[in-house]
């Protein structure tokens, strides 16, 4: 019961660290009905700012601080350089430049920083275990994460829903042109929206990159899973990436702690595992294409 | 349209000369690359049915690619052994002529391009996309742990397959059989989008409430297509497998529908002949590009993304100056 | 003697010279990782053989070395060996690192008359009845590192044990292997997804497992996130496992979190021997940082190939293999030797994370296994 108990909150946290990296690939698709591929590549930069900046000065925090700002900067920059050129283009155009990016960013952040993975750790604040009411020990590190998980999440709805850029935002979801004519620049405020994008991206990748490795090509295989998030939510949604990123975070963490189980109780062990543990690897993408079959635009999309 | 015609024909001509030049030079190794781009091309073409004629943007065409490679490689594999592939419910032996391989290549791709392509036409745009991205990656994990036919090691057949009156080890053979598939698969092309279920097709791309007004239900034909497009890439994987005499899950990967994505868009999408194009520029930067740096794969994507930004048109493009030809 | 045959013998002797004089030169084709995130292992396999060619002056100098790089593509792979065999005809092939790699390339290269030197990865499937009398692997046979494991985790009393590798045909021959040599009890068998990297549900099962210890094979920077994972839960269990999470390259990015871990390996940078010590001080001055077991690996497979040139003619490829399997050279691994189906045997030992100053390193701190060979040579019938 404790395990189970443990699993799920696995998978609560598991899906509040997709959550930060789909929010701001979310909100650029929305806005500015971009697909960034590269958006893997920001979260990327924000690890290694993290790591080089805390390599540096011995804080984990200015790390931190740096991981916003080099992303925020590197989102900045390529939205002017790069992806204005693009919205008018179709998808097709968009998924190009942006894998493009994807090639230049990754071996020029392995020429810049060696071959070798980099070193990231949190700071004692951060570490080691507490006992949580009834019993279970738990990383403190994880609550940390479902913590900024569920503070961005808030962010982000009072900044849509209350503030002034958030209302520009809105408008600019729904109609571009209309908001153009109305005065707002909207050249800078797609280059905001971008740059905010890339600093939640950036944000996850030093916060996960200190429990996991800091390396290259290290934000391709949570590109993917992003991808899937805010498909499943419905693209453009927070609230869609939010329910989208926990069910994904569930669905993953209690398949492969389950399934080999499960099947174990049908057939021997070491078939079950194997099986089991295959089919635990696909079952977010079963439950993506069972989702938008059932409703092909996500859960809580406009009608596409 | 007289244009494009001719520069079809000189970009295909310039792939034979190159194979045929180096072969007489005997430079074996730039045969083998020209087969690379013969086969990536016909890759390129088959998506190029579904995604420029069609405008169905399938991120997962590695999907049909890694299918027919891999019944390539199972049927080769099994024909070395001497067991038979199935019993039941009826006895199917291993074989390694590609005659008798290309065809069962091509109807399992088709197979599963028809359940993928069933259950995602129901989606449009970014949604489709990532669909098709989802079965292709179910796919790959399954290859990846699926033990028997070598996991993600990958199945090794030692031997490419046979094909009659052709020594098929020979690369400058190799080539020829895989530039007459290819050539063939233009023809097909060029024939399908002409006639009646092709301009319906690329009707439907354009405007789809129009079709529907006309009676034409677009669901059906564009399920259509991607079968075609399907079998077309099956046929490829098919052909890349006997050129590497292995597969693996690496065919199956979410990398490879990217790159199959990037001959058609590089060469210009909706064109003829713009993914053997594509195809032909990519394979020759990565060789040449490699030869200046370790971190040649920045270079490279510098170069893509010029050519995004400042020839939309693709490279067909800057050639005849127009944004999109279909 | 009539004249013809005295001329007949007189061609023959100048070929024979003309064959000698080119005997000095092998023409050696490397494929590794140089580009993407696995790039570190190929860099050092690549410095680890350069190094020792370096170090051998004038017969370092008789080896043409062609070096490309596979981005960890078995596909480039196979394209770069039909290359080197084809257009650049070389005699020897080495330097891949990645099992899925040299199963798509050693089979075809061998069977076209090149020899194969592996620096690295050395799957089940050529040790037994796929092994082949020019594919030579210099490294280990891949269950070595965990069947030491295994026997290491026997002799240090631990009863109840939970084990997990990634799902694929590696990680399946790790368990394998470390099951071998185990004698005590496996509570639990967890195969992870390839390239996973939250470990939140396994830690889970670990703490819920009622296991001693902890066997664990993740290579790259799957081993990282783990160790990084494992060390935030408090679940505190002794961990064990093979060299790969804890060489050189990884060690600084895993940090203090790797500290006290004993793994398994057939090298060691403080091994007392003086090949070993010319190597290790070599390699910190000529690249400024320390040697992984990769370094090492591509080292001892440079240092086999010119004790072989010295001997025996490439071109004489029964004479070559006799020189290469005779392996005299001095190792860094001290004693080295090659076993009926030409896999090393060797001693393995147990090594312990431990700091030097600021800097995480390995120590040796006992021997796991004397003298293994592999559970596969009575297959090899080549």
């Amino acid at each position: 019961m404790l395990l189970l108990a443990e699993q799920a909150l696995n998978g609560l946290q598991y899906g509040m660290m997709l959550f930060l990296m789909a929010a701001g690939l979310t909100l650029v698709f929305g806005v500015m009905g971009l697909i960034n591929l590269a958006h893997g590549s920001l979260y990327m930069i924000g690890a290694f700012a993290c790591a080089a900046v805390a390599a540096a000065t011995g804080s984990f925090w200015l790390g931190m601080a740096a991981s916003l700002a080099a992303a925020a900067a590197a989102g900045a920059v390529v939205e002017m350089a790069v992806i204005r050129r693009l919205y008018a283009r179709d998808h097709l155009d968009q998924v190009l430049a942006t894998f493009a990016l994807i090639l230049f960013f990754s071996e020029g952040t392995r020429w810049v920083f060696g071959s070798f993975p980099l070193y990231l750790t949190l700071p004692s604040a951060l570490s080691g275990a507490v006992t949580l009411p009834g019993g279970l020990q738990y990383p403190v590190f994880r609550l940390v994460i479902i913590a900024v998980g569920a503070a961005v999440a808030l962010g982000l709805w009072l900044l849509i829903t209350r503030t002034r850029l958030g209302i520009r935002i809105r408008a600019g979801e729904a109609d571009r042109e209309m908001i153009g004519a109305l005065g707002v620049d909207i050249a800078r405020l797609y280059t905001i929206v971008f740059a905010l994008g890339a600093a939640l991206a950036g944000l996850a990748g030093a916060l996960v990159g200190s429990i996991q490795s800091v390396q290259v090509g290290m934000g391709e295989p949570v590109l993917i899973l992003a991808f899937v998030v805010i498909v499943i939510g419905g693209i453009g949604s927070v609230k869609g990436a939010l329910v989208g990123a926990l069910l994904v975070g569930m669905t993953d963490t209690l398949g492969k702690a389950l399934l080999p189980g499960l099947l174990a109780t049908v057939m021997d062990p070491s078939s079950a595992n194997t099986i089991g543990s295959a089919l635990a690897s696909m079952m977010i993408y079963i439950l993506m294409a069972v989702i938008l079959i059932a409703r092909p635009q996500g859960l809580y999309g406009a009608r596409a | 349209m007289r244009r494009d015609m001719t520069i079809n024909l000189v970009i295909f001509g310039l792939l034979v000369a190159t194979a045929i030049g180096a072969h007489l030079m005997g430079e074996g190794f730039t045969v083998t690359l020209a087969t690379k781009a013969a086969i990536f091309g016909l890759a390129g073409v088959g998506l190029n049915l579904a995604l420029g004629y069609g405008g169905l943007v399938s991120f997962g065409h590695a999907a049909f690619f890694g299918i027919g490679g891999y019944v390539t490689g199972i049927f080769a594999s099994h024909a070395a052994s001497g067991q038979p592939i199935l019993t039941l419910p009826f006895t199917l032996a291993g074989s390694n002529e590609m005659l008798g391989i290309w065809p069962m290549a091509m109807v399992a791709a088709g197979l599963a391009a028809l359940v993928i392509g069933a259950l995602s036409l129901r989606t449009t745009g970014v949604y489709f996309i990532m669909v098709t991205l989802a079965f292709a990656q179910m796919l790959f994990y399954f290859a990846i742990s699926w033990p028997r036919y070598g996991g993600e090691d990958g199945l090794s057949f030692y031997v490419r397959n046979t094909f009659p009156g052709l020594n098929t080890f020979d690369p400058i053979q190799y080539f020829a059989i895989c530039a007459t598939l290819l050539g063939l698969a233009l023809l097909f092309t060029a024939v399908v989008t002409q006639s009646r279920f092709g301009l319906a097709l690329q009707a439907a791309r354009q405007n789809s409430q129009r079709t529907v007004a006309v009676g034409i239900r677009p669901y059906g034909i564009r399920l259509t297509a991607f079968v075609l497009s399907g079998m077309i890439v099956g046929l490829a994987g098919a052909l890349y497998a006997d050129l590497n005499r292995f597969v693996s899950p690496a065919m199956l990967s979410w990398h490879m529908s990217g790159e199959i994505m990037v001959f058609v868009i590089l060469g210009g999408v909706g064109r003829l002949c713009g993914p053997v194009a594509g195809a032909a520029i990519f394979i020759l930067l990565e060789h040449l590009l490699g030869g200046v740096s370790d971190y040649w794969q920045a270079l490279l994507g510098l170069l893509l993304l010029a050519i995004v930004l400042f020839a939309p048109g693709g490279l067909i493009g800057i050639v005849t100056g127009s944004r999109r030809h279909a | 003697m009539n004249l013809k045959s005295v001329l007949m013998g007189g061609i023959a002797a100048l070929a024979l010279a003309v064959g000698a004089a080119e005997a000095e030169g092998v023409k050696v084709g490397m494929i590794t990782t140089l580009s993407g995130g696995g790039a570190g292992l190929g860099v050092d396999t690549r410095d680890g053989f350069l190094l020792a060619l370096k170090q051998a002056g004038d017969a370092g100098a008789a080896v043409e070395l062609v070096i490309e790089d596979d981005q960890q593509k078995p596909d480039i792979a196979v394209q770069i060996a039909d290359k080197m065999i084809q257009s650049d005809n070389v005699d020897v092939l080495t330097g891949i690192v990645w099992s899925n790699l040299a199963m798509a390339v050693v089979p075809a290269a061998v069977a076209q008359n090149r020899f194969y030197l592996s620096t690295n990865a050395a799957p089940s499937a050529l040790a037994g009845a796929g092994c082949h009398p020019k594919y030579f692997s210099v490294s280990y046979q891949n269950d070595n590192l965990h069947e030491a494991a295994g026997a290491y985790a026997s002799e240090a009393g631990i009863g109840k044990i939970f084990i997990m590798a990634p799902n694929y045909p590696a990680g399946q021959d790790s368990l394998a292997g470390f099951k071998r040599f185990f004698k005590g009890e496996v509570v639990n068998e967890v195969y992870t997804q390839v390239g996973q990297t939250d470990y939140a549900a396994e830690i889970a099962q670990i703490r819920a497992s009622g296991a001693d210890a902890v066997f664990f094979f993740l290579p790259g920077g799957m081993g990282i996130a783990f160790m990084k994972q494992y060390a935030e839960s408090g679940v505190g269990l002794p961990l064990v496992g093979p060299a790969f999470s804890f060489s050189q390259d990884i060690l600084p990015a895993v940090g203090d979190a790797a500290l006290g871990v004993k793994n398994t390996a057939q090298w060691s940078k403080d091994l007392d021997n003086a090949a070993n010590k010319a190597f290790v001080e070599g390699f910190q001055a000529e690249y400024g940082r320390l040697p992984s077991l990769y370094a090492a690996q591509a080292y001892d497979t440079a240092n086999l190939l010119l004790s072989a040139m010295a001997k025996a003619d490439v071109a004489d490829a029964d004479a070559f293999a006799g020189a290469l399997n005779a392996a005299e050279f001095d190792s860094v691994r001290g004693k080295f030797r090659f076993g009926p189906n030409r896999h090393p045997i060797q001693d393995i030992y147990i090594r312990e994370v431990v700091k030097e100053g600021d800097v995480l390193t390995n120590r040796i701190i006992g021997v796991a296994m004397t003298d293994r060979g592999d559970a596969y040579a009575d297959q090899c019938q080549n």
